[in-house]
């Protein structure tokens, strides 16, 4: 009797046993699970197919992608570091990761880098430095990088007689503008069809400018002034995290001054006139002939062509130095210090950083890829889509790039600047009242 | 002596105030429910009001970033505060902001309400006067800034072609704050005019009555008559108002981003980009503490000055 009853329990238990098995079973299959943060819609089908590949070739860890617009995905990734649920690993930007860094936020990944054997040399040669820390180690692997160069409506540069070649063999000079400033105003067009470098013109009345503002450029004038000002050999900071400042450069201020003058003498609008619908709007709409702007557009503007506006891309005016120049700005993925699985979200970091994942990534012609294999592969599928795009990549090639200007406070010293830089380009100041405010934004270092 | 005569007149007054023992029994159970009542709200309360207010009058005492631990300063970021100037910049345009769209927007709906009562009886009017106030005030800000801009929007078309100067409505540092607080009268008109016009709904028709019996006109009916005893209603819309007006975010954050300069950075989006922007928690919940004591006094200031809790019909 009492061998029965625990004989029958013990059958009552087998399948307890078993289902309890093949629960943990199922488990170990699914493996880990990872969160993976990016803010570029644009982009986010090739990395969900990234994913998808990933998790073929490590069938333990899944990937789940989310893209969230700008915002909303820095105020998630902010808090995420306080509640604890946060990315495993995010796409990261310039502007964000020193305070990240600073913080102990992210992981450094240079343990997993020397065992794995990753070569960081094989990416464009100055990508894998701005992932650099204050403390020598490097907390994420290049994934893409991008530059500025000229958007133009074709159809407005062949009314004012302007080739491509032409257009793409600009000069520039903080004095008289040189040709960059002499083709700005040919294109510029008033309402009566009178041009801006012609007698009569009625610069109160444009019909269509010559270059378009684009806001002030804040602290960085990425695709504003940036590639102008670095021509003339300026330095927006003393190197690589450093912690001065250079907006009282007499040559920074007489770029931002010769900027200005385009506003009055009606070639590019005015502060108040630019605030509105964006500049990609305006090109296309054919309120403006030529804008400057980051690759990362090229899709969109090219996404507009029309009857009316047929896109190209000429590269930045070469400056006093001789040379062009364009920022070089790159993301990359960092690792969130809170994961649960830094492991596996290496692995996934590195598959990324891999020429696998960036193949796709070129495939997709949104970005340039960091590895120049993959690169050159964009460039191709840039080209099928009918698009030019050496205007981009020829400042990688000229080695004409500088970098984004890593340093602490970027979020205070955009704040300082930005008010500043918008009273200049209001015309309410002069450009020798960023000297005033560059001592307060180097006080933020001391 | 007085003790014993103080007991004497507690108990001789006691007695007859004493209340049976079932009305307290009811009471009791009347207060059991009460509670329960009150719980769900409380909770709300507690969880999504008084515990933030609380922890965010601690934060102003911090330099609290998010990311840091943060350390008690004591009052530094109220004395850094005081000699900010983009704050004093900040209250200052947001003064600007609220005058001007409470001003017009109340003027305006007590217009739009009076008309609806004693004009219309059309629900379709009064439908359609509701529904700018139906979307969302994204949208709305959106809209407007395609509408108004410089070299695209319709609006300076139709100017350009009157051979009127174009306006840069938000890109004009002496426009720019006016253009936004226009653009949340237009979405919340509607709602204004109908609490005002539910307000004179209650006002007695024999009032009127009497009015016109006497010869009063319609401009004299509506000093002497309406707009005494639309007091109260008017005290609470007005609170409201301003105090949602003072709030004017969203529609800055969409459209200026607080610019041209500072022309636009009204306290609320101050207190943005010094928490969200800048990290600066400690610093922006110190601006918070201010606005919340600011807002405090005025809504007392008007309760006080416009007799909001009394009615001149019971006078």
């Amino acid at each position: 009797m009492k061998m029965n009853r625990v004989a029958i329990l013990t059958l009552a238990a087998i399948p307890l046993v078993l289902t309890g098995c093949s629960a943990s079973s199922a488990e170990s299959a699914s493996g880990t699970t990872l969160t993976y943060g990016l803010w570029d819609a644009n982009q986010a089908p090739a990395y969900k197919q990234c994913a998808t590949d990933f998790h073929k070739a490590n069938p333990d860890i899944t990937v789940k992608v989310e893209q969230l617009g700008w915002d909303d995905y820095w105020n998630k990734i902010n808090t995420g570091f306080v509640s604890g649920e946060n990315y495993d690993v995010f796409t990261s930007h310039l502007a964000n990761f020193p305070e990240f860094m600073l913080n102990k936020q992210i992981l450094p990944l240079d343990d997993y880098i020397k065992a794995d054997g990753v070569d960081l040399k094989a990416y464009q040669p100055g990508l894998a430095d701005l992932w650099k820390g204050t403390d020598d180690k490097q907390y994420g692997l290049p994934k893409d990088f991008d530059t500025i160069a000229m958007f133009y409506n074709k159809q407005l540069t062949d009314a004012a007689g302007l080739t491509a070649d032409q257009l793409s063999t600009l000069d520039w000079n903080p004095d008289d503008g040189g040709t960059y400033e002499a083709a700005i105003a040919h294109l510029t067009v008033d309402k009566n069809g009178v041009r801006g470098d012609e007698a009569g013109f009625d610069k109160k009345n444009v019909a269509t400018y010559g270059l378009w503002m684009e806001n002030s450029g804040g602290s960085d004038g990425q695709t504003q002034w940036s590639f102008l000002a670095h021509t003339t050999g300026w330095e927006e900071t003393n190197g690589a995290w450093g912690d001065e400042y250079n907006f009282d450069d007499p040559r920074f201020q007489s770029t931002i001054d010769w900027w200005y003058s385009l506003v009055e003498k009606g070639y590019m609008p005015s502060f108040e006139a630019q605030t509105g619908i964006g500049w990609s709007d305006q090109l296309t709409a054919g309120k403006v002939a030529m804008a400057s702007n980051g690759s990362w557009m090229t899709g969109a503007v090219f996404g507009a062509k029309s009857d009316t506006f047929t896109p190209a891309i000429a590269p930045t005016p070469t400056g006093p130095s001789g040379k062009r120049a364009s920022m070089f700005n790159g993301l990359a993925d960092n690792i969130a210090a809170g994961t649960k699985h830094p492991d596996e979200a290496w692995q996934w970091v590195k598959y990324l950083g891999s020429i696998d994942c960036q193949s796709v990534v070129a495939e997709a012609a949104v970005v340039f890829p960091a590895i120049p294999a993959a690169t050159d592969a964009a460039i191709a599928a840039f080209k099928a889509k009918d698009i030019d795009v050496s205007a981009f990549t020829t400042q990688v090639e000229d080695k004409t790039t500088f970098l984004y200007s890593i340093t602490d406070h970027r979020s205070d010293v955009a704040a300082l600047v930005t008010p500043v830089m918008e009273s200049i380009m209001s015309g309410k100041a002069t450009a020798s009242s960023l000297t005033a405010v560059n001592k307060q934004v180097n006080a933020l270092f001391k | 002596m007085t003790i014993t005569a103080d007991r004497e007149a507690t108990s001789q007054e006691d007695v007859p105030r004493k209340p049976p023992a079932k009305k307290k029994a009811r009471r009791d159970s009347q207060l059991k429910a009460a509670i329960l009542f009150l719980i769900p709200a409380s909770i709300g309360f507690v969880v999504f009001f008084a515990w933030p207010a609380i922890r965010g009058l601690y934060l102003s005492f911090t330099d609290y970033n998010l990311l840091r631990p943060s350390t008690f300063i004591g009052f530094d970021n109220y004395v850094a505060i005081s000699t900010d100037p983009v704050f004093w910049n900040s209250l200052k345009v947001t003064l600007e902001y609220v005058v001007m769209n409470v001003g017009v927007q109340t003027a305006a709906a007590l217009g739009l309400a009076v008309l609806m009562q004693r004009f219309t009886r059309s629900m379709v009017v009064r439908g359609v006067i509701m529904l700018p106030y139906l979307i969302a005030n994204v949208i709305v800000a959106l809209v407007w800034f395609w509408l108004c801009d410089y070299n695209l929007g319709i609006i300076n078309a139709a100017l350009d072609f009157f051979g009127i100067d174009k306006v840069g409505f938000f890109g004009n540092e002496n426009v720019a704050m006016g253009t936004i607080a226009m653009v949340n009268v237009w979405r919340h008109l509607g709602y204004t005019a109908l609490l005002l016009f539910a307000g004179l709904q209650a006002i007695p028709k024999d009032v009127y009555e009497a009015a016109e019996v006497d010869g009063a006109g319609e401009w004299r009916v509506f000093r002497s008559v309406t707009l005494p005893l639309l007091r109260p209603v008017l005290a609470f819309v007005l609170v409201v108002t301003v105090v949602g007006s003072f709030q004017i975010f969203d529609t800055i954050a969409v459209t200026t981003g607080g610019g041209p300069v500072d022309a636009t950075r009204a306290i609320n989006y101050y207190i943005y980009q010094r928490a969200f922007e800048r990290l600066d928690f400690g610093y922006a919940s110190a601006l918070a503490v201010i606005l919340m004591i600011i807002l405090a006094a005025i809504a007392l200031l008007q309760n006080k000055l416009l007799r909001a809790n009394e009615s001149d019909l019971e006078r």
